[in-house]
């Protein structure tokens, strides 16, 4: 087991005097044409400290990493100092490399074309000299490394056919795979997670949390982006809270309680977000699905009321994820019935234009492929289902501009410029557009995939009380997520999958956090082995 | 910024200008005439026309390597019934777009109901095209074209402008129109930049690219017809010609305008820039490879302006590697 990083001996408070900070920034100012995303921030990674870095949508997190990766070019007057010595900047495109930084950015990084094992050894075949790669060797290589972190992977899995939760998994192997071949001779070095989990279920994250201890425990330093304030809580030694581009506060995570962490975080308090579940659903059936066999779920069954929120969860591989996808028809179904609206659709011959026709809406998970056209603007990723009603041959350009743009505020998106490119928008931001995108259509069944991923902790409860309007308008939910506060936060009811099938159902006061956590666990023991434990 | 932007937009045009000014002043009594301007709007209609049909497909993320094929194809019937099997010109003209569409709507079905790769399929598909041309003519010029055409399409005239410039203009303003300001130019638009979010929005990924396919074909044989106008005639080969300087154009229009997206203004503006310095050089007395060294070194040297001009415009990013 990986020491506890608060007994590791180089504890990072007091480890000023002996090593120098790993990353000592000061002055760093980023401007973007006329907004500034960074304002005079100072930043200060001590050796072996997880560091965690938050802040609401769009404070400038993202934008700090992407000057250590070198991508963007600061404004004048900045400086770093990497191990106490001082480097100029802006860095090159991959001097971070030789500084023994390596990054695991928002949108992951990885070529969805490519195989596993190709994503996997990028930079090592960027830069080895060797005219031949011998794809066995390496091959065997990317198997022992995947075992030795627990996880099973085919190194020549398409990237973009994997799960998502394995391709988070692949970038963050990838990523501590360099810092690794770094440390070795340099024993020194800076894992930069952003935003990491929000793809991940529980045991990911546990797996996850082990990694960076035993990192730590190797004398090196993270610096996590999270807005997860438990994930926070959990892993780091200090946070740094950003707000508007400015450093707000940098406090001990110990001696900061959560409510404080929050108010530091939106300046203001959030009362928590009350919902009571039901004992047993009321309202009509308006959604029925039957006999249902995708990938993994198979002669799963389930009905879902007007007005109704229903959870779906369980562990990876429990098949929960994969049934939103299902229903719309967006993925190849081997059996099933869905009936809604009073009509049946068999699943196997379901597409998305079926399923629209059916008032029926999809948020994907994976919102730069499924979900939007980054290089497109925000009015146009938002207003592309509901053209219709701007008189499709001689479009209302200016209506239509001027509806995206109330749009915007009513979903609170920053900035709320419609014609903003919709890739320079911050994470949570384009989540909220997504959001909208399909609220706006007023659809009888939405089918969501963790809507709330990346979404800062206000927002958050901004999107709960959505759903929950949405839902008191008649609107029936499902909701596919791992994440147990957010379904324990909304949801009437949650479905708990197991080796595809639904194991447990919780209803009324079983609705919390903590039973749904057990019920996962629970439904699948004895068919996943669980491990949490990466060291040899 | 907003200045920024709009030399983004407008240094196509302004290297347009400076091309002008250029000749004008090399050559003052040759290139700064009226007729010399005339000529130019004139003559390179039909390479406008063929880029324009090309921005459907570019748009939904096609390639249609088959256009300058389907051009010969289309002038080359329409001068085997009208010239030499005697058809009145209506009808012969029908049987020119209607084999173009042909083609167009063959691509189309590969693309879409194959899930064939469209720069294999039209790469493919004009090759074979080019191959049934020269059977069709025995490898020679074919003539008689009714002067009904030549009349329709160069020898009427407004402001001395052949009347063909203006169904070049036509086309522009009906394809910037389409791709702009209705639904379905939005819609393509997604299908080109991202298929998994268009095909989960519910649009009709497969039959709009193959609408758009089966658009560029159409418009192909379009410009064949009066690329035949102009002739007077057709022959199997000339057409080919095109096919580079319409691409060019099309990814060089792609540049200005609405900077990153394939627009028929653009794409006219292009196509005028390419045929202007072409005319000055030709006017200059230069060798016929100028044309060739014009034609591929501005497209590399603008479509590196444009990248430069919009890393300034991002605040100097550098590209991560
Ligand atoms: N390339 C860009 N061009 C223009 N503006 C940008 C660009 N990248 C980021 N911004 C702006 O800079 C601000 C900070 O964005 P950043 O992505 O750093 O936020 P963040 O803290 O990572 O947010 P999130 O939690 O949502 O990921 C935002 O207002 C964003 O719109
Ligand atoms: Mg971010």
């Amino acid at each position: 087991m990986p020491a506890p990083h608060s007994t590791t001996p180089a504890a990072p408070q007091g480890a000023a005097g002996e090593a120098p900070p790993v990353i000592a920034l000061r002055h760093l100012t980023k401007r973007f044409g006329g907004a500034t995303a960074l304002d005079d921030v100072a930043l200060t990674i001590e050796h072996g400290e997880v560091h965690g870095l938050l802040g609401e949508n769009g404070s400038g997190k993202s934008t700090l990493i992407k000057v250590l990766a070198g991508y963007h070019a600061p404004e004048p007057g900045a400086e770093l100092e990497v191990n106490g010595r001082p480097v100029r900047l802006p860095l090159a495109p991959n001097q971070f490399r030789e500084l023994g930084l390596c990054f695991v950015h928002q949108d992951l990084g990885l070529i969805g074309d490519l195989t596993v094992l190709e994503n996997l050894r990028i930079g090592e075949l960027a830069a080895s000299r060797s005219l031949r790669i011998r794809w066995s060797r390496e091959r065997r290589a990317a198997r022992e490394t995947f075992e030795r972190y627990g996880f099973d992977l085919d190194p020549d899995a398409i990237v973009n056919e994997i799960p998502e939760t394995d391709r988070a998994l692949l970038a963050i192997v990838r990523a501590v795979e360099e810092m690794r071949a770094t440390l070795a001779h340099d024993e020194r070095g800076l894992l930069v997670l952003d935003e990491p989990t929000v793809f991940l279920p529980r045991e990911g994250v546990q797996r996850l949390f082990a990694l960076v201890r035993d990192i730590v425990a190797r004398d090196a330093s993270v610096l996590f982006v999270s807005h997860d304030l438990d994930e926070v809580r959990e892993i780091t030694d200090r946070v740094t809270v950003l707000r508007d581009g400015r450093v707000h506060a940098t406090v001990v995570t110990a001696e900061a309680t959560e409510a404080e962490l929050v108010e530091l975080i939106i300046g203001r308090s959030l009362a928590a977000f009350e919902h009571t579940a039901p004992e047993r659903p009321s309202g009509d059936t308006t959604l029925a699905v039957r006999d249902l066999a995708g990938r993994t779920v198979d002669g799963v069954g389930f009905e879902a009321h007007r007005g109704e929120i229903v959870g779906l969860t369980g562990i990876i591989g429990s098949g929960f994820d994969e049934v939103p996808y299902l229903l719309f028809g967006a993925r190849p179904c081997r059996a099933g019935e869905l009936v809604v609206g009073g009509r049946s659709h068999p699943l196997p011959l379901m597409t998305p234009r079926d399923a629209l026709a059916a008032r029926m809406a999809l948020l994907p998970a994976n919102r730069q492929v499924d979900g939007s056209v980054g290089t497109l603007s925000v009015a146009e990723n938002a207003m592309l289902q509901v053209l219709d009603r701007y008189r499709p041959a001689a479009l209302r350009l200016r209506r239509l501009r001027s509806d995206a743009a109330a749009l915007l505020d009513r979903f609170d998106v920053r900035p709320r410029d419609p014609d903003a490119e919709y890739a320079s928008l911050s994470g949570g931001n384009q989540q909220k557009v997504l959001l909208a995108k399909w609220l706006q259509t007023e659809p009888q069944v939405l089918l969501l995939h963790e809507p709330t991923q990346g979404v800062d902790i206000g927002a958050r409860e901004q999107i709960f009380t959505l759903l929950r309007d949405e839902a008191q308008r008649g609107t029936t939910i499902v909701c596919a997520s791992s994440d147990h506060e957010q379904l324990a936060a909304v949801c009437d009811r949650v479905l708990v999958f197991g080796r595809g099938r639904i194991a447990r159902e919780l209803t009324g006061a079983d609705v919390t956090k903590t039973r749904i956590a057990e019920a996962a666990l629970n439904s699948s023991a004895g068919t996943a082995s669980i491990t949490t434990d990466t060291e040899e | 910024m907003s200045a920024r932007v709009a030399v983004q937009r407008y240094a196509l045009v302004g290297a347009w200008i400076a091309v002008i000014v250029l000749f004008c002043v090399l050559r003052p009594d040759t290139f700064a005439t009226t007729s010399n301007v005339q000529n130019i709007l004139g003559s390179q209609a039909v390479l406008l026309v063929l880029t324009l049909g090309l921005l459907l497909p570019l748009t939904t993320g096609d390639f249609d390597l088959s256009i300058a094929s389907v051009l010969s194809l289309s002038s080359m019937v329409l001068a085997l019934l009208n010239g030499e099997q005697g058809w009145a010109l209506l009808p012969a003209m029908g049987v020119a777009l209607a084999a173009g569409l042909a083609v167009g709507v063959f691509n189309g079905a590969c693309v879409v109901l194959l899930g064939l790769d469209s720069f294999i399929v039209t790469l493919g598909s004009g090759t074979f095209v080019a191959g049934v041309v020269t059977w069709i003519s025995d490898s020679r010029t074919v003539t008689g074209l009714s002067p009904q055409l030549s009349e329709w399409v160069i020898n009427n005239r407004i402001l001395g402008v052949s009347l063909i410039f203006y169904y070049g203009l036509a086309l522009v303003i009906a394809l910037w129109y389409v791709l702009t300001y209705t639904a379905v130019g939005r819609r393509l638009l997604f299908v080109g930049r991202g298929r998994s979010v268009a095909r989960l929005s519910g649009l009709r990924v497969g039959p709009l690219r193959w609408s758009a396919l089966a658009g560029s074909a159409f418009i192909a044989a379009l410009a064949g017809i009066l690329y035949a106008g102009t002739t007077g005639g057709a022959d199997p080969s000339s057409g080919q010609s095109f096919l580079l300087p319409a691409f060019a154009a099309a990814f060089l229009g792609a540049t200005a305008v609405t900077p990153g997206r394939f627009n028929a203004w653009g794409a006219f503006i292009a196509v005028y820039f390419l045929v202007t310095g072409i005319t000055g050089l030709q006017l200059l007395g230069v060798d016929n490879f100028v044309q060739q060294l014009f034609y591929g070194g501005a497209l590399v040297l603008a479509v590196a302006l444009s990248q430069i001009v919009r890393r300034r415009a991002a605040g100097r990013e550098a590209v991560a590697a």
